[in-house]
């Protein structure tokens, strides 16, 4: 009888966290800029120089611990990892690695299968490094320190995973999570959430586990699955071909759909950590707890149990709008302003979703205001615009945030509630059309919808169809 | 009064009153490097145009009131190992010849808002690393007293400077002596204060836990002086303290009735110099004779301070080192196939041979295996001598001693054997290890005319009391004058 095997997976997830400036200087992480404009002799590692926590990281990292079930560390410190690369500026990268500031956490995931606990070992903070740019031209390589000194967390889970399903519902609730914290927008394809895949396989039943290896360079939920099935079936290979699993970092290529070997364990650098002198140790108290715990907002959860209770809309709706933290404040915040709950949901279900998908954007990148979205609401209940009108006006709105009362003003797309004027285009249109009239007299009721259309065109679409429906049946 | 013989405060009193100018106290001071330099070699670079640039701002500022305080116009040498914007900062190696840097560090800053003139930058042990001044890449310094004999370590070129009337007053930074010793070695006052008294902030690190600023100087008044100036909280450096009691110059007070004195017997036993003994010995009679109760007492440990410091030190001087890469300043080799092997050779080449030993050193004691054994025992050895030093000033306010074993050596007698020069530190290097402030007066002179200095050490943020009992100490002693030189 052929094996059976099972997959032992854990993950190596770095999350690049919100804040305006770096861990341990005044720059800003702002994204783009030329090349070392945000940069300081601190995050360039000029000689003299000296590092300060910024306090948010530690803020935020307690944050996504609390919200991850975490011991809180009380007395923590920093650690230096040294090695020499160039895009280091000091040679060492300010960590953790003796006493992170979370530990020993676990979150709940949900698959086909059914609920289960993911173990999380440790989350600690540390510093992102600088760019190389390879300079084909002139046949050098530059260093840009704008992203030397972002703040970074890193959630080392257990080995609980079992399926690359599992590990997109980790990987799931954890941006969720982070994203409702407000802690990260948590981006893959942007690198603000990277993912590092630790797997190894063994027989179904065995006790002990196999040697693992890290998979590196996985950029979206589609790569990480592919990685994973690809990893899984490379290491079964070699077990049924008689040879051995080397525990190595490898790195994915999602085009060619394989992975190969980047380093070995056997050149592994000896990183000689040790406590960073330069910063003094971090002593959590309650005060800061409690601050922090006061701080946590709602989580998805218990959002979605609120909203069954609160909001007469669909399951289906809830789990859609509860999926983005953005997408639940727009919402929440809309019906705040007196909309109605369906009626919003509505909108950020089917055009809201459609142009995002259309514009390729996560809801994330929702740009609009709740103020003009419910003002497009108010509206079209008013039947100040019909509702092709209200779909075109909203499309500006999602695009630009305009303001829908002047838009549909400057445009001049307001509905014709003048009922004089409408009687006349509705006699026009009857007049005009004399094959349709016969048609719809003679039963054929379709027809009427073809005048209708006609009207709508004659009032170039500023018009109340229902109203158009109920003239032209009065007047046949 | 020749101007170069003022002391700092004197000076600043004399421009103050329009007796001299700044720009005569500067030009005095220049042409005395002029003379002397050839012989001492107590700089790396002297900036003679920005000296005389800011002698005329500072005048300027003087004249308008807005500068008024003690060191106003005073010109003041600073370690080569301390930031300073737009001037050479070399660390006396050779992997930064060209360094200029972009900022000032907070010290000197402090400094210029007192109305400081910096007339250069002084020669050191490469990077800190040595107690003769002899590791440098820029030639080494000689002593004034006697120029054969070296000036002491690694702020070398500071004591010397302020011994030779070079400058009026100069910072030094201090890791395991490197104040304390020179300063003795040269006939001058020196203070190590309470770790995080002085922001570090521009400091070319070694050890980073150890390291601290402070002044050498002529006399106990200018110390008091200086440390008040420089102290400050600084947010850009963690490891800042923010303090309410720097008003040293409050404990320039002539009195120590009652003050109680404790002499370790640890530090008077084998390999200590008899002249050394002596001379410290009976300085500590004439405090017990203006009042002060002194004692001996067994303070132990002592003899695990040099493996704990080498330890600790080498080991986070390996880790500061690394930055000098080659990649973003300083020396790079010239040819080289890769970058790994520019690495080597830029590195290989521009560090020296004391360097090189610490940071192999610090490697090792951090390397995977070996960490618990040697770093974080010396950690845990560490805390222990930290303890000692609780329970010796839980009885005394001052603990006094000798700060070197001997006299200054011969020019080229140390870098033969590391060991040696290691343990002369035994004294000096446990006061870092326990973050604790040290203060290094001259006592006396051995027989070969060389200076001896005495060590007051006190607990943390104590420092008022070392300034107190050596004023008192130096107002009975009097003028401590060398021999006038050939």
């Amino acid at each position: 009888m052929e094996k059976q095997y099972e997959t032992v997976i854990g993950l190596e997830v770095h999350v690049e966290l919100a804040t305006k400036t770096k861990i341990f200087c005044g720059c800003s992480t702002a994204f783009g800029g030329a090349p070392n404009t945000h940069t300081c002799p601190v995050c360039t590692g000029m000689p003299g120089s000296l590092p300060v926590l910024n306090k948010q990281v530690l803020e935020y990292a307690v944050a996504v611990g609390l919200a991850t079930n975490c011991d809180i560390t009380r007395y923590c410190k920093f650690d230096r990892k040294n090695y020499f690369y160039p895009d280091n500026p000091q040679n060492y990268q300010i960590s953790q690695l003796y006493l992170p500031i979370c530990r020993n956490g676990k979150v709940e995931i949900e698959t086909e299968k059914g609920k289960k606990y993911v173990g999380i070992h440790e989350i600690h903070m540390e510093e992102d490094a600088g760019k190389l740019v390879h300079d084909e031209w002139n046949d050098c390589s530059l260093v840009d320190y704008n992203r030397s000194g972002v703040p970074l967390i890193e959630i080392v889970s257990e080995p609980d995973m079992r399926s690359a399903e599992e590990v997109i519902a980790y990987l799931e609730k954890l941006r969720m999570t982070i994203q409702y914290l407000g802690a990260s927008d948590c981006k893959l394809q942007e690198g603000s959430m990277r993912a590092d895949v630790n797997l190894s396989i063994r027989e179904v039943g065995a006790e002990e586990f196999g040697t693992r290896t890290e998979m590196k360079n996985l950029n979206s939920f589609k790569a990480i699955a592919r990685a994973i099935e690809g990893e899984r079936e490379r290491q079964i290979d070699l077990l049924e071909s008689g040879e051995k699993v080397i525990q190595e970092t490898r790195r994915w290529d999602d085009n060619k759909g394989e992975s190969y070997a980047m380093r070995s364990k056997e050149d592994a650098q000896d990183y000689r950590y040790f406590p960073d002198p330069d910063l003094v140790p971090i002593e959590v108290d309650e005060a800061f707890l409690d601050r922090i715990r006061e701080r946590q907002p709602e989580f998805r959860e218990e959002k979605m149990a609120r909203y069954k209770e609160e909001f007469d809309i669909p399951e289906y709706d809830i789990d859609i709008i509860t999926g983005s933290k953005r997408m639940a404040d727009l919402f929440e915040a809309t019906v705040a302003l007196g909309a109605q709950p369906k009626k919003v949901s509505n909108w950020l279900m089917v055009e809201t979703l459609r142009l995002l998908k259309e514009n390729d954007m996560e809801p994330e990148d929702i740009r609009f205001s709740p103020e003009h979205l419910a003002a497009l609401i108010a509206m079209a209940d008013k039947k100040e615009i019909n509702s092709s009108v209200a779909k075109e006006v909203f499309e500006e709105i999602f695009k630009n945030d305009v303001d829908p009362a002047k838009y549909v003003e400057e445009k001049g797309l307001k509905t014709v509630n003048d009922e004089g004027a409408l009687r006349k285009t509705v006699e026009e249109v009857i007049a005009n059309n004399p094959q349709s009239v016969q048609d719809y007299k003679s039963g054929k009721e379709k027809a009427i919808g073809f005048l209708v259309g006609q009207t709508m065109k004659a009032m170039k679409g500023k018009a109340d169809p229902g109203m158009i429906n109920k003239m032209l049946k009065e007047l046949l | 009064m020749s101007i170069v013989s003022m002391t700092a405060v004197e000076l600043a009193a004399a421009i103050k009153k329009h007796e001299v100018t700044v720009k005569e106290a500067v030009e005095a001071v220049l042409d005395n490097i002029e003379k002397k330099e050839d012989t001492y070699h107590c700089y790396v670079t002297v900036d003679r145009e920005g000296a005389l640039k800011q002698a005329e701002e500072i005048q300027k500022k003087i004249d308008d009131g807005t500068l008024n305080g003690p060191l106003a116009g005073v010109p003041v040498a600073i370690k080569d190992n301390m930031c300073t914007e737009g001037l050479l900062t070399t660390c006396s190696s050779k992997i930064l010849y060209n360094f200029v840097p972009t900022f000032t560090s907070e010290a000197v800053l402090n400094l210029q808002k007192a109305g400081a003139v910096i007339l250069g930058k002084t020669n050191m042990d490469e990077f800190a690393m040595g107690s003769t001044t002899e590791t440098s890449a820029y030639g080494v310094t000689r002593n004034p007293w006697n120029p054969e004999h070296v000036p002491g370590g690694s702020s070398g070129g500071s004591a010397a400077a302020v011994a030779a009337e070079e400058c009026f007053y100069a910072l030094g930074s201090d890791t395991g002596g490197s104040i304390r010793q020179p300063a003795s070695f040269c006939g001058v006052v020196g203070l190590k204060p309470t770790y995080g008294t002085v922001s570090r902030y521009g400091l070319i690190a070694y050890g980073s836990s150890l390291d601290q600023i402070g002044p050498l100087c002529k006399d106990v008044t200018d110390c008091a002086t200086i440390l008040e100036t420089i102290a400050s909280h600084d947010s850009k450096d963690s490891t800042s303290v923010e303090r309410q009691d720097t008003d040293f110059t409050s404990a320039l007070v002539e009195d120590v009735k009652g003050m109680k004195i404790g002499i370790p017997r640890d530090y008077f036993g084998e390999g200590l110099n008899p002249e050394v003994k002596e001379a410290v010995l009976k300085a500590a009679e004439v405090l017990k004779e203006k009042g002060a109760i002194v004692e001996e007492f067994d303070l132990s440990l002592v003899e695990y301070a040099i493996p704990t410091y080498y330890t600790i030190a080498a080991a986070e001087a390996s880790s500061n080192l690394e930055r000098f890469d080659g990649i973003k300043y300083g020396y790079r080799t010239e040819e080289y196939q890769g970058l790994h092997n520019m690495y080597k050779k830029s590195r290989s080449e521009g560090f020296g041979a004391e360097v090189k030993r610490r940071i192999m050193l610090g490697s090792f004691v951090l390397s995977s295996g070996y960490y618990d054994a040697y770093y974080l025992k010396a950690l845990r050895v560490k805390a222990l001598i930290k303890k000692a030093f609780d329970e010796a000033f839980a009885k005394y306010d001052v603990i006094l001693g000798p700060v070197a074993p001997t006299t200054a050596p011969k020019i080229g007698e140390s870098l033969s054997d590391p060991i040696q020069m290691y343990l002369g530190d035994i004294y000096t290097i446990s006061i870092n290890l326990a973050g604790l402030p040290g203060l290094s007066i001259p006592c006396g002179t051995d027989s070969k005319g060389l200076p001896i200095g005495m060590q007051l050490i006190g607990d943390c943020f104590k420092e008022k009391n070392l300034i107190r009992a050596a004023y008192t100490y130096e107002k009975a002693r009097g003028a401590f004058v060398r021999k006038e030189e050939n």
